[in-house]
């Protein structure tokens, strides 16, 4: 059908699909595609080193013996990779005129002036040197040629490891068996539960104290908004220097004021013995920090979002109040708060899901170490810093899972018609 | 004041002296030990004694029905006295001719003045005679705002204010005293910017600027290039599909980052693409997108069509109408959209940090990663820090309104 032929409605659809095409094919591309591959990667045995494709190597020497009139030409044959296999090598190397070969390897041909090895497989760590023997002509030795003059050329070509359909389960294996996992899925949880309640209380905190207009209003609100709105890597820098045991400003005001005895390394100390009303409490000091911290980036956002919903408020609900003879603590309770349940649920729920996707947080803060290492964290130290991106996959997975269960529960209990 | 002021009303008057002391006093020995003054007690016992005091002194003063500014003078005075009395003339164990005028007397008069304007204006408008319930709870949320101001001041201005001095502090003066966070103007501008000498003359970040404002402003571009349209599509156009497309839009951003870096680094490795700022510029914008796209298709909906139409019926085509009318009438969206899509690209961190090994293409973002070992001193790292950091602070004061519109659209990403 030409364009001429068509509706004005078969155009519109054309021209629709024509400008989604762009958007919706690199966010496939860079987003469903990977979670797609992340489940293909976790079923396979991929270390961090097979992404370089194995590559077939040759290094050649030559030592020349001018009284038997010889020449001995070695090559080295290597394939540097410990895990991938090259197939189909063809060695070829230019021989110089004035020199005979006086046998030939097994794999090699010899004509006029070239040398040519073929292999089927060089295996992984494949190592082998061969050396040939030339009777040469006078001429050749008067003539200062060297056969390492002439560059060896070698081909081969090697399986993608990521493409083959070599499948496993050693990842899932591996994972689950492990006891810091388990031990991780428990941290994560921790960490999404209360840094996302710490995130919600303080934004609704300092909601409530700003929902009044007083001068300096605009002045404090952007304030209260950095901590969300700064470089994460300035911010996480600056907290760990800022709780630095040795010279870090808290730990020095602590020791001075002599509220603690010693410095705390906060971000260095998995538990700390707390007594509490005689009960001695196991206290998870670097968790607790960057949970702290999560809920001190994070909360501006809720903190708009509730006073947005909060100047939206109508007066009269509470000119009703007034009139009921409600307290100001009876007004927030049962005036306010009921108002605010729909925001604050649908902002727990987001930040749940958001809270438990972290990563860079607590990897800048930590690296995971003192007890903090939630499942992202996890799946760059599986696949980077352990180098088994099998692995790492399988941990994504396992997060997936998980998010698909949150987001279940998220379309069942959202309320309907909240929109932020 | 008419009425004689009552017992519950003398009481309120003076927890609210003391609420305020509290407060106040360990304000100012925090400020005085970070000046570099060296005070070792928090003296909070004398603190909320001088605030009793000063409260019983203005609730006497009232119910003797003394004229306001009299009152102000003898209750200040009261919380003075009392509170240099009961230090011995040392506050913080500090000698008061040794700690100077201001950090001595002038620092309590400072002190107590704020202190009577807190209880002046907690107490303000509340029946002090007969305490009532509602005047009892009003008091204790004023307390509680005062008391939420300076931690939510002090939480957020304290790092930022820890980042800037760290950043002019050298390695041998945090020796000397790691509290003193005062700026010493005194060894001049040159010696005072060192730390953002070296960084950026020597250790490249100078270019590491110029690659981050490049790869942000590009990111910019490049998405509202993919989500002007697309917007559009969703927003105004019908086709099959539409509603699946714009409820799915924001989902997108349910996926955390880190599960999308181990295939993206393998595939991206493969192609030759890791360490290039165009493998950067691929995931920027795709990670941008499902905001942008979602802000702006709320955007466009909110045009009333009939101007679009009414274009449509003088013979324009659709590409012209989005560029004569629609984009025209959607400048605030797109600043909010550019504004928050270059805030995230300038801040990226993850991808940065995975993808780029070659120095000479850094971003801020993965210089400053750079400069985290034990040779660079702390104060580059800072000063790093506060480069990376300023840019931002600068367009966000400066256009905050489109800011925080942005952001809160954007807020589904964390």
């Amino acid at each position: 059908m030409s364009l001429k032929k068509m509706t004005m409605r078969q155009k519109e659809v054309m021209l629709a699909y024509g400008m989604l095409i762009p958007p919706v094919t690199i966010v496939f591309l860079i987003v469903l595609f990977p979670v797609l591959a992340d489940i293909w990667i976790s079923f396979k045995d991929i270390q961090l080193a097979d992404l370089r494709a194995p590559t077939p190597s040759v290094s050649e020497r030559v030592s020349e013996d001018p009284q038997n009139g010889t020449v001995t030409v070695l090559y080295r044959l290597r394939n540097r990779s410990s895990r991938g296999a090259v197939e189909d090598i063809v060695l070829r190397d230019t021989v110089p005129a004035g020199l005979s070969a006086r046998d030939v390897p097994q794999f090699c041909e010899i004509d006029e002036d070239a040398i040519t090895c073929s292999y089927e497989i060089w295996p992984p760590r494949f190592r082998e040197d061969i050396s040939i023997l030339f009777d040469a002509t006078p001429e050749f030795f008067a003539s200062g040629i060297n056969p390492r003059d002439s560059e060896t050329t070698t081909t081969g070509h090697s399986v993608n490891a990521l493409l083959d359909f070599n499948f496993t389960l050693d990842n899932f294996r591996k994972v689950f068996s492990q006891r810091e996992f388990w031990k991780s899925v428990r941290i994560t949880v921790i960490y999404t539960v209360f840094g996302t309640i710490g995130a919600i209380a303080l934004g609704l905190f300092a909601a409530l104290l700003m929902n009044t207009s007083f001068r300096g209003r605009a002045v404090i609100r952007g304030l209260l908004l950095f901590p969300f709105v700064a470089p994460v890597i300035a911010v996480a820098f600056t907290w760990v220097f800022f709780l630095d045991p040795f010279s870090g400003v808290l730990n020095m005001l602590l020791v001075r004021y002599e509220l603690v005895e010693a410095p705390i390394n906060f971000l260095g100390t998995r538990v700390m013995p707390i007594e509490l009303f005689g009960f001695v409490v196991q206290f998870p000091v670097a968790l607790a920090t960057v949970i702290a911290f999560e809920a001190w980036r994070y909360f501006p956002l809720s903190f708009l979002f509730i006073l947005a919903r909060l100047q939206a408020l109508p007066s009269d609900i509470y000119e009703a109040a007034d009139i009921d003879g409600a307290s100001p603590i009876q007004k927030f309770r049962f005036v306010t708060m009921p108002q605010l349940v729909g925001i604050l649920s649908i902002l727990f729920m987001l930040r749940f899901i958001w809270t438990f996707n972290k990563f860079d947080d607590i990897f800048l803060m930590t690296g995971g170490n003192a007890g903090t290492r939630t499942l992202t964290v996890g799946v760059y130290d599986q696949a980077f810093a352990l180098s088994n991106l099998g692995a790492g996959a399988a941990v994504s997975v396992v997060i997936f899972f998980m998010l698909a269960i949150f987001m279940v529960f998220y379309f069942i209990f959202m309320p309907k018609g909240e929109m932020l | 004041m008419t009425d004689k002021i009552s017992v519950s009303g003398a009481i309120a008057a003076a927890l609210a002296g003391l609420l305020a002391a509290l407060l106040i006093i360990p304000i100012w020995g925090i400020l005085a030990t970070v000046i570099g003054l060296q005070p070792n007690i928090l003296p909070v016992a004398i603190a909320c004694a001088a605030g009793l005091g000063h409260g019983v002194a203005y609730s006497v003063l009232t119910s003797l029905q003394i004229r306001k500014n009299l009152r102000a003078l003898i209750s200040t005075a009261t919380g003075v006295t009392v509170f240099l009395a009961l230090s011995r003339g040392m506050p913080f164990g500090l000698p008061l001719e040794n700690a100077g005028l201001f950090w001595g007397g002038g620092g309590a008069l400072i002190s107590f003045i704020g202190v009577e304007f807190i209880v002046r204006s907690s107490l303000d408008g509340l029946a002090i005679g007969k305490f009532t319930r509602d005047d009892t709870e009003l008091l204790f949320l004023r307390t509680l705002r005062l008391y939420g101001f300076a931690f939510f001041i002090v939480i957020v201005a304290a790092p930022f204010y820890y980042m800037i001095v760290s950043s002019f502090k050298k390695r041998a003066e945090l020796l000397i005293d790691p509290l003193d966070l005062s700026l010493n103007f005194s060894q001049g501008f040159q010696s005072l910017f060192v730390g953002y000498w070296e960084v950026i003359v020597n250790f490249n970040f100078g270019r590491y600027i110029l690659t981050s404002g490049f790869v942000s402003l590009t990111t910019v571009i490049v998405t509202l290039l993919l989500a002007v349209p697309g917007a559009y599509a969703v927003s105004r156009l019908r086709f099959p599909g539409r509603v699946l497309m714009s409820n799915s839009i924001l989902l997108i951003y349910m996926f955390p980052a880190i599960v999308l870096v181990i295939p993206l680094y393998s595939v991206f490795s493969q192609l030759g693409l890791r360490d290039t700022l165009v493998g950067l510029l691929i995931v920027y914008p795709a990670a941008t997108l499902p905001v942008t796209l979602y802000m702006l298709q709320g955007y466009f909906r909110s045009i009333p069509s009939e101007l679009e139409e009414a274009g449509l019926i003088d013979g324009c085509s659709r590409v012209g109408i989005i560029w004569r009318i629609t984009l025209p009438l959607s400048v605030p969206a797109l600043a909010s959209v550019s504004i928050y899509t270059f805030m995230i690209a300038w801040n990226e961190f993850l991808f940065a940090f995975m993808f780029l090994d070659n120095p000479e293409i850094f971003t801020l973002s993965r210089g400053i990663v750079s400069l985290n070992s034990s040779e660079v001193p702390r104060q580059f790292l800072m000063a790093g820090a506060v480069i990376v950091t300023l840019p931002v602070m600068i367009i966000f004061l400066w256009l905050e309104r489109f800011m925080v519109a942005g952001l809160t659209a954007g807020s589904v990403k964390g």
